[in-house]
């Protein structure tokens, strides 16, 4: 009886003593805009991910502008002392807002999961913030790639260029035969693609660090910028009458369909290829843009921000540490066409060119010539990259002089810093 | 109690809505005056710092080509629309048979969104889809109507759309003065043997000066706001040949983090519009009070 008596006020107690060792609730409320097909497919592989890990997604998709709307709503919440737990942030984005004390601290997450090994070093450098880790990789697009159709190609007798006399050479041969040489959509983005290709191409990998990343003003106004000026003009030589303002899809279809030979974009132009059923190799050409010995990266990130409660904070670690996972690296980058950030990954289920990217970056990774996007917003703030992004697309669209144009770039940054 | 709830009731129902004004509107414009004295880039701050942005923004080249393209729009903008409406009202007002219909047919462009005006000129004016080709197909070989691709002439497209759209507004609102016009004083120079162009010159325009005045007004205020239409017919323009103020702060504000960079372009904005409104507005209502 007494024992009885005993062991059910030792339950008893249990019992009240239980909810205080219960472990937190995993929770994440995601701002992102990943809202077309192929991307918001790409979301849910890795909401199914933590969820199947016990925590709880709150999506906040918000579309529009590039991520311009998501910004603004991102402000919204900041300022009114409600963060979300996770945003889709990019590039400087990063360490803008860590600046401003948003961002939560990711370090323990990153030293248990032994992060400083699996991510090279530049891209882990673009997820920190003073040291420390502030965001998690999702993964690596490159932006230096030259697209080509190989039949337009096979019928000018023209073969992938690998410096940019050579595409001047090709260009010119596809533009008498009254094939549109370049596919190009004229949105300032897309100038500003096609131009960091170029001083990439011209000026190599240390110039590109000197002048995109640097901003040293003699770097800017310099006889090689000059030289990638001249590049820029002929290139408005090698598009078509109807260029402004065209979207770059359809800048790609018009390599799908013949009506141009190359388009220099980044390796989302190979979803489209994709999507459409075309095949590496026999029906579309992938190669480093002209004269490229680097590698311009443009990584999606989630960076976590300055939550309370252990829940959110529980959330946080938990997606941080499935985002920089094997599992979801791969899962994720084999729907939306680029490479894991994370090294090592087996790469069997890829096309070939998501294995030449991977091999790029291992390589360039040693040599120093894995380098941030300028046009896709990795290298340089806002204010800066847009200062470039305007001399740039003023030029493409006027007939500036090559020398006067340089000298309005160095005279753009200096203004914007 | 009720006698001064009777006199007062007026004031009080207006209250909320004068409050909500005070504060929205004027106090903002405040808000964003005193932002443009901070360093703010990507949140506010609140620190004042001095005119730097200013000097920041009259550095630029982008913004000098905003605000020229700002003056070169609102100027044929506004000409041209009422130019177009006075016209057309007063082709209507000659008692014609299917007035109704006319009406309505002109009146229709105003209930298009700026977006969707912009969309389709965007593909009218576009020289591989459009008239170019259009013209080129009839068999006008070297027809060239590039305007929307050339730095240069692509603000003048923009007028183009803007005045299709809203030369219908311009046109009801001068019909509808035209008709609240006295019958007897042009009876009476009809009566004189004036001649019908000088009736409606010397007479019937001069009469309608409020409103010429609040359409200018209109006009003027969906000129300076014309950033949806930018946006969707040019993007900005070739390059940024076609910004004006309004696409240039939206960008500086949200895209680059310069909020107080936008804040200066905003301020500026607003003395232009004030430097323009403000004399006109003094001199209509002192005429009409002395009247």
């Amino acid at each position: 009886m007494k024992i009885l008596k005993n062991l059910v006020i030792a339950v008893a107690l249990t019992a009240i003593a239980l909810p205080s060792t219960v472990k937190a609730e995993p929770k994440v409320e995601v701002l992102h805009w990943w809202t077309s097909g192929g991307e918001s497919k790409a979301v849910k592989s890795l909401m199914d991910e933590f969820k199947a890990n016990g925590g709880t997604w709150t999506d906040m998709p918000v579309a529009g502008g590039g991520g311009d709307a998501a910004m603004t709503a991102l402000k919204a919440r900041v300022l009114s002392g409600n963060p979300p737990t996770a945003v889709q942030l990019k590039g400087p984005s990063i360490q803008e807002w860590a600046e401003e004390g948003a961002l939560g601290d990711l370090n323990d997450v990153a030293i248990a999961e032994k992060w400083d090994e699996v991510l090279p070093p530049q891209i882990a450098d673009v997820m920190k913030y003073k040291g420390r880790y502030v965001a998690t990789p999702v993964n690596v697009h490159r932006v230096d790639w030259l697209w080509a159709n190989p039949k337009v190609l096979a019928k000018a007798g023209v073969s992938m260029p690998t410096t940019w006399d050579e595409f001047n050479t090709a260009a010119d041969k596809l533009k008498a035969m009254g094939i549109t040489p370049l596919a190009h959509g004229g949105q300032s983005w897309q100038d500003a693609t096609v131009f960091e290709t170029v001083v990439l191409g011209l000026g190599g990998n240390d110039f590109y660090k000197k002048a995109l990343m640097d901003l040293d003003m003699k770097a800017l106004n310099s006889p090689t910028m000059v030289k990638v000026f001249d590049q820029m003009r002929r290139m408005r030589g090698y598009v078509d009458e109807n260029f402004s303002g065209r979207d770059w899809n359809l800048a790609t279809a018009m390599v799908m369909k013949g009506e141009a030979a190359f388009q220099i974009m980044g390796d989302w132009a190979k979803g489209e290829f994709l999507a459409a059923g075309k095949k590496p190799g026999a029906d579309f050409l992938c190669a480093p843009s002209p004269g490229s010995k680097g590698y311009l990266f443009n990584i999606d990130s989630f960076a976590m921000f300055n939550v309370k409660g252990v829940d959110n904070l529980a959330g946080q670690k938990l997606l941080a540490k499935l985002i920089v996972g094997e599992g979801f690296q791969k899962t994720f980058n084999l729907i939306k066409g680029s490479v894991p950030a994370r090294l090592g990954v087996p790469m069997g289920e890829f096309e070939y060119c998501a294995h030449k990217s991977a091999y790029d970056m291992e390589k360039t990774s040693q040599i120093g010539g894995l380098l941030p996007s300028y046009a896709h917003g990795m290298a340089l703030r806002g204010a800066q990259a847009g200062a470039i992004t305007d001399v740039v697309t003023k030029h493409f669209n006027s007939d500036m002089s090559s020398v006067a144009a340089a000298k309005a770039l160095a005279e753009a940054v200096k203004l914007s810093m | 109690m009720s006698r001064w709830l009777q006199n007062n009731l007026p004031r009080i129902v207006m209250a909320p809505s004068l409050v909500a004004v005070a504060v929205f509107v004027y106090g903002f414009i405040f808000w964003t005056a005193y932002i443009s004295g901070t360093k703010s880039k990507l949140l506010p701050r609140y620190d004042f710092e001095g005119l730097s942005q200013y000097v920041t923004l009259w550095s630029m080249p982008r913004w000098y080509v905003a605000l020229e393209n700002l003056f070169v729009f609102s100027a044929l903008f506004i000409v041209v629309c009422m130019a177009l409406g006075l016209l057309l009202a007063i082709m209507l007002d000659q008692k014609i048979r299917v007035e109704g219909a006319l009406r309505t047919i002109y009146l229709y462009p105003m209930a298009l969104s700026f977006v969707v005006t912009g969309t389709a000129w965007k593909w009218i004016l576009n020289p591989g889809l459009g008239i170019e080709k259009m013209v080129r197909d009839l068999g006008f070989e070297t027809f060239d109507f590039n305007w929307l691709v050339d730095p240069d002439m692509a603000i003048y497209t923009i007028v183009i759309a803007g005045v299709w759209q809203s030369s219908g507004f311009v046109m009801a609102m001068f019909l509808a003065g035209l008709r609240s016009i006295d019958q007897e004083i042009i009876k009476a120079a009809y009566m004189d043997g004036v001649s019908l162009p000088r009736i409606y010159l010397g007479i019937i325009i001069p009469s309608m000066r409020p409103v010429f005045f609040s359409t200018f007004v209109v006009l003027g205020h969906l000129a300076i706001k014309s950033f949806d239409l930018i946006v969707v017919l040019t993007g900005g323009g070739p390059g940024y040949a076609t910004d004006m103020p309004a696409t240039f702060m939206y960008a500086m504000a949200f895209q680059r983090g310069r909020i107080g960079l936008s804040a200066a372009s905003a301020t500026i904005m607003l003395m232009t519009v004030m430097a323009v409104i403000v004399p006109y507005l003094y001199s209509e209502l002192r005429t009409k009070r002395n009247d």
